[in-house]
């Protein structure tokens, strides 16, 4: 028994780390804010009202969990479709991210519903097919299963099934072409979410190119999303990497910075298109435009440079910090649509209560906990595992046979 | 021996790549159905049998029985102002999940103007075409009503309404969206909506909605000074089945400044990108799979060499 708690739960005395304290303790703090939405409503947890409808649960935990899980398809299809194979290490911990990514979105999202229990209509009785947001739930459905299936090879190399992950991993080049084409159209149905709302969502902006913006951004955000968590990692994980794996992590984070740094290259100027059509420049300088100037040239122009930067003077370190600020500087562009700039003739302007933050901050807590707990058992950081992996689920087996 | 570096993935992943064909074939014939939708919504809608009010806000005097009215008929709990207590009209209002139309007086240039505000039930609703499993349906009378058997509570239709008509219950468990139905029983009944027939004076009138387009026209011909010439609803957001006449300016009376664009337009375009992204993306990218995968020769039958998928 108390081996099988170890299995599942690590040491015992490890486990109260100053880290594994605080974050519990959010954890139990959104799991009370869960349970008072569901008797008291979304009204009673929230700064929602009747003229903000969406809030941080939707900017956050569904806008921004998106555009940071698009690493499994960017990295998937840099590796299995354009053939750069020596990417392949990143393959399997950015699937993972992007997985949780998606589960945390739908657990975001179900609580944000008024009656989430319908959710399984959509699919069966499919009636609001002009709906942006059908389409959005359609490809998220379908893409989170789809990552499942890339991700599924792992399990079986731990459960030492080694012939049933040769099968499947034939489908890998269809699932990573299947999952750009579901991300292509979801990551910039996120964005068309918002063409419904000329009237509200500030001019700067609105425009008819926000579903592009969405979906370039995504790539940006996804290529970032991999610097980091690659880095952050293979610091914290280096003794689940397999004696025999020696790859050189800096070469690919520069790679990517490189990659990362092109798309910001063009994302400036198609933003830049878009202002200049919509051709309210004149917003400029109102309190607005400076958001917006924050944005492009902090968010966009800046880290562009930087990444080149640290690129061209082959600083890994330096493209990693890029790394970080291109992710926050894409959620700031998320909470600038969905929020800032939405309603924003609206007096007073919405803020999310403490309590929409604090569930928002558990559900990234709940990702990184189950990533961890994953990261720990399965073949993720290097697929040529330390026997220790697959040995785990035959010794349960014996150890249950024996009783 | 290009040929046959290709055959071999394809030849393995056939099942299953059969299956998200089919996935996405399904999906394919969803977005095929929603331009039938679109197109049918289209024709249903300003046809002759579409319905509307004319509210003629030169008439209206804030007597608030319009609000009483549709309290009663459709069971709405008591208000904490009486409807007769017009102290109600110092403040504006909105409409609530428990309210569905509200009259404000707007002070303009000295003059005071009474408003009774409800759902526009436009001719193209954008709150249908937002809506995820179109719980709000556009009915042949002109009607956009409500199905809260279906409605998943996602509040993209509070989003996308240029009125802001749709409320949400914030305060329930299991809330719903609440908004006005157009009487749509009554209506059924033959009955007039509860409000106009008791507006005491004739500020709203009921009738087909071009005629009532005519009527408005008539009125601003007959007395042109009387009235801004302009009827709000008759383009504006594709048109409504709601019409206003005012002699102060719409936007002075809480009225958003709309051009005729029908909101299911605002995503149509977006939305027809889908079946074409859906089609030509597997072919782009199984052709940069085939064209770098050319430099790979060294593993023959790469997709199964590779160790870590």
């Amino acid at each position: 028994m108390k081996k099988i708690i170890h299995l599942f739960m690590g040491d015992p005395k490890k486990m109260f780390t100053p880290f594994n304290i605080v974050s519990g303790i959010i954890l139990a703090m959104g799991f009370t804010i869960i349970v008072m939405r569901l008797i008291y409503g979304i009204g009673a947890v929230t700064n929602l009202d009747q003229d903000t409808p969406w809030g941080l649960w939707i900017g956050f935990d569904v806008l921004c969990g998106v555009a940071l899980a698009a690493g499994g398809y960017s990295i998937a299809a840099t590796t299995h479709l354009f053939g750069l194979h020596k990417y392949e290490p990143l393959v399997r911990p950015a699937i993972l991210t992007g997985f949780l990514g998606y589960v945390l979105v739908v657990i975001g999202l179900v609580l944000d519903l008024g009656q989430p229990w319908r959710m399984p209509f959509v699919m069966l009785f499919p009636r609001g097919v002009t709906s942006v947001l059908f389409e959005v739930g359609m490809c998220v459905t379908a893409y989170t299963t789809v990552q499942l299936l890339e991700f599924i090879p792992a399990f079986w190399e731990w459960l030492g099934l080694e012939k049933v992950r040769q099968f499947w991993t034939k489908m890998t080049i269809w699932l990573s072409a299947i999952g750009v084409v579901l991300s292509t159209l979801h990551q910039s149905s996120l964005g068309s979410l918002f063409l419904m709302a000329p009237t509200k969502l500030h001019p700067l902006w609105y425009s008819n190119y926000l579903p592009v913006y969405f979906f370039v951004s995504s790539i940006i955000a996804g290529l970032s999303m991999v610097i980091v968590e690659s880095s952050v990692s293979h610091r914290l994980f280096s003794y689940r990497l397999s004696p025999g794996a020696h790859f050189d992590l800096d070469e690919l984070t520069l790679g990517l910075g490189k990659a990362a740094a092109a798309v910001l290259y063009v994302y400036f100027f198609i933003k830049l298109i878009g202002l200049a059509e919509g051709g309210h420049w004149n917003l400029l300088n109102t309190t607005y435009g400076y958001i917006f100037i924050a944005e492009m040239i902090g968010c966009i122009f800046l880290p562009c440079m930087f990444y080149v930067y640290g690129v061209r003077t082959e600083n890994a370190g330096l493209v990693r910090i890029v790394g970080l600020w291109t992710v926050l500087g894409i959620m700031f562009n998320r909470f600038n649509v969905s929020m800032v700039a939405l309603n924003w003739q609206l007096t007073p302007h919405y803020y999310p209560s403490w309590m929409e933050i604090t569930l928002s901050a558990s559900l990234v807590i709940l990702g990184i906990w189950v990533f961890r707990w994953i990261v720990n058992r399965l073949p993720i950081m290097s697929n040529e595992m330390p026997v220790v992996g697959t040995n785990t689920f035959k010794a349960l087996w014996a150890q249950a046979k024996a009783r | 021996m290009s040929t046959k570096l290709m055959n071999t993935p394809e030849k393995g992943a056939s099942s299953c790549s059969r299956r998200n064909f089919l996935k996405l074939a399904g999906i394919g014939g969803a977005v095929a159905l929603s331009d039938l939708a679109h197109a049918s919504e289209q024709t249903a809608s300003p046809g002759k049998g579409a319905k509307g009010v004319l509210v003629d806000t030169t008439l209206c005097v804030g007597c608030r029985q319009c609000e009483e009215a549709c309290n009663s008929a459709n069971r709405l709990p008591k208000p904490d102002k009486a409807f007769d207590d017009e102290s109600a009209l110092d403040e504006i209002r909105k409409t609530t999940p428990t309210a569905y139309t509200v009259v404000n007086r707007y002070n303009v240039d000295k003059v005071s103007v009474t408003r009774k505000q409800q759902c526009m039930h436009c001719v193209e609703p954008a709150c249908s075409s937002a809506c995820i499993i179109y719980a709000m349906e556009k009915q042949p009378n002109g009607a956009v009503t409500y199905r809260d058997d279906l409605c998943l509570g996602c509040r993209y239709c509070m989003v996308s309404c240029p009125f802001d008509m749709p409320k949400f219950e914030y305060s329930k468990a299991a809330p719903l969206i609440k908004k006005c139905q157009f009487c749509f029983d009554r209506q059924l009944e033959g009955l007039q909506p509860a409000c106009v027939e008791a507006c005491p004076m004739e500020a709203l009138k009921f009738g087909n909605r071009l005629e009532l387009i005519d009527e408005a026209k008539s009125r601003i011909y007959t007395q042109p000074n009387n009235y801004i010439h302009h009827v709000y609803g008759e383009h504006e957001a594709g048109g409504t089945s709601w019409l206003y006449l005012a002699n102060v300016p719409f936007e002075k009376l809480g009225l958003p400044m709309l051009n005729s664009k029908p909101y299911p337009e605002m995503t149509a375009g977006a939305m027809s990108t889908v079946p074409m992204i859906m089609l030509l993306w597997p072919v782009l990218l199984m052709g940069f799979h085939h064209f770098t995968s050319g430099n790979d020769n060294a593993h023959g039958g790469h997709s199964n060499s590779r160790h870590v998928r």
